[in-house]
């Protein structure tokens, strides 16, 4: 990775830290506590099941929301306290800026969700007692989590370089929203006819397809994840963060900084 | 090798929600800046300055013309890691110390690692804060941060700086370093393009001035030149508080002050003004050229171009 690059992810996770973001992972390792003693005393054989839903479900949600409210910030904030004006005004290219507030946040996500397997892994150490072979399907599952962090990550960046926060978060969340619902969307454009059908199987490719990166259900029940899913979930993931990261790319190049 | 040129540099934004109407921030501005000048850019607020500076730092676009410092193109990255930038009234991430910040820029702007902590150390002890750099930029005051905001900019030993409002924010012992410390830039042979709308700061550092005003610029000009015009008047000072009759009657305009009296006069009427206080016997204390100042010349400019006020400066 190229050094500026490096140091402005690296500034990026450095705030993220000292704005105490990752205290939401006392939250977390609060609701892991609660949900392991509680679950342990209320249900009877699937303690597993319910750890690993609530744990993954929390871990996704928490991270959602980081990713939108830092996201939004990112440039935006930058731009109206004027600190981009000192960084700019070095030899840094406006692409670099983002793609280096996108490592920043992804890292800072990352980290985050490392922090939280643990406490997932320990709640269910604590109500299954030991480890089980089917345990390692949650790390793919954590694997697509994370995936889901870059797409929208990348897709608040987008949006934040061209509307303000509060917009930004709109779009950000909508589009969470639909694209965890992208499987069914696909099914309704099959459904439909004519310009319906254009227009609905349009929208389903274009929103992020979330759904298809959410196994915490099949994971739950010890479903084994295929290894083409990983693959497909991976580029998948992957072109679509590069393109929403192009997309930020090409608006903020030709944005006045007023 | 010029070290700022600009040519026919100009930002129009559209402004209003239904009908666009084009709002001139800067009308086609051609400068040259010549290297080891310290040039001062003076107007009054919303001038057009801070957009000046902006364009040449690539933050915004121009809408036609273009600008090269040290001959290369405004968003060309070499160029920018030879030039230095304070934005008008700074702010920093106030999550890091001062030494974290300079040491962020440092890396940005490809200070290698073995000099950046002596680099740092140095700057922080030039702008008079080499005791707080491991302070949170959050507990620092206004000037504080504006002693910051030089830091950075100076921070990679850059040939070209631009500060944008320098002084702002700094009691008179600061804003006296500042300028010392922007005397020592020109020194050490480097260009340095202010933007600031006090004058005795100009007149006291700058080789020479821009006048921009409502976008436009109303007039170059260097300082020595533009405070040397005389106006053709003298100023006569003496001991007493006697005025003669026949100095009255050279039209002398005099000011009586406790055991002294001013009188200005024309430049013709000098010899016989100081003949008719020798006849009176009283002492002559000085005779001194009225010369244009900064802010004549400022003001002059400042005028609608149909209302230009008599001052005998020159653009």
């Amino acid at each position: 990775m190229n050094s500026r690059i490096a140091h402005i992810a690296s500034n990026t996770f450095r705030e993220a830290v000292r704005d105490r973001v990752l205290y939401n992972l006392i939250v977390f390792a609060l609701l892991m506590s609660a949900a392991a003693v509680v679950v342990g005393q209320i249900s009877i054989d699937i303690e597993r099941l319910v750890v690993i839903n609530l744990g993954l479900t929390a871990v996704s949600l928490f991270g959602m929301v980081i990713a939108i409210f830092i996201g939004i910030g990112l440039v935006s904030k930058e731009i109206e306290k004027r600190t981009l004006y000192t960084v700019l005004s070095r030899p840094v290219r406006r692409w670099e800026f983002i793609v280096g507030k996108f490592f920043g946040l992804a890292g800072t996500l990352a980290v985050n969700t490392f922090f939280m397997a643990i406490g997932v892994f320990v709640a269910l150490l604590y109500v299954s007692h030991r480890f089980q072979k089917q345990d390692g399907w949650v790390l793919v599952a954590l694997y697509f989590i994370i995936l889901q962090f870059l797409i929208i990550t990348a897709l608040t960046l987008f949006f934040s370089s061209f509307s303000s926060p509060l917009l930004s978060a709109v779009f950000a969340f909508s589009l969470f929203v639909i694209g965890s619902f992208a499987e069914d969307l696909r099914g309704f454009a099959s459904m439909t006819q004519g310009t319906t059908r254009w227009l609905a199987t349009g929208a389903a490719y274009l929103v992020p397809n979330f759904s298809a990166l959410n196994i915490i259900t099949s994971v739950a029940h010890s479903q084994p994840v295929s290894g083409q899913l990983v693959l497909y979930n991976s580029a998948y993931a992957l072109v679509y963060t590069a393109m929403a990261i192009c997309g930020a790319v090409l608006v903020f190049e030709r944005r006045n900084l007023k | 090798m010029a070290a700022i040129e600009i040519l026919g540099l100009e930002k129009t934004y559209s402004i209003g929600f239904w009908r666009k109407r084009p709002k001139h921030a800067l009308r086609p501005l051609d400068l040259k800046v010549e290297e080891g000048e310290i040039f001062g850019f003076l107007g009054p607020n919303g001038a057009g300055k801070t957009t000046t500076l902006k364009l040449l730092m690539g933050l915004i676009f121009p809408t036609a013309g273009s600008a090269r410092i040290l001959g290369m193109a405004v968003d060309d990255p070499r160029m920018k890691a030879q030039i230095g930038f304070l934005p008008e009234q700074p702010y920093f991430y106030d999550y890091l110390t001062a030494r974290e910040l300079l040491e962020y820029y440092g890396q940005l702007s490809g200070v290698e690692a073995k000099q950046r902590w002596s680099r740092v150390n140095e700057v922080l002890q030039r702008v008079g804060l080499p005791d707080v750099g491991g302070v949170q930029l959050r507990k620092f005051s206004k000037g504080m941060l504006q002693r910051v905001g030089i830091a950075q900019a100076i921070l990679h030993d850059p040939k070209v700086v631009f500060f944008d409002e320098p002084m702002s924010g700094l009691d008179p012992m600061g804003r006296r370093e500042v300028r010392d410390l922007m005397a020592q830039l020109k020194v050490e042979g480097k260009t340095v393009f202010f933007s600031t709308h006090i004058l005795s700061d100009a007149e006291a550092l700058c080789d020479r001035v821009g006048i921009i005003h409502q976008g436009e610029l109303r007039g170059v000009g260097a300082v020595a030149d533009l405070t040397s015009s005389v106006h053709g008047k003298v100023e006569v000072v003496w001991q007493g508080t006697t005025v003669p009759p026949s100095l009255r009657a050279l039209g002398a305009e005099c000011h009586v002050t406790r055991d002294t009296v001013r009188a200005m006069l024309s430049e013709a009427n000098q010899d016989a003004a100081i003949e008719a206080l020798r006849r009176e016997r009283l002492r002559l204390v000085s005779v001194t050229p009225v010369r244009t100042s900064l802010e004549d010349y400022y003001l002059q400019k400042l005028q609608p171009a149909n209302a230009t006020v008599g001052v005998g400066a020159k653009a």
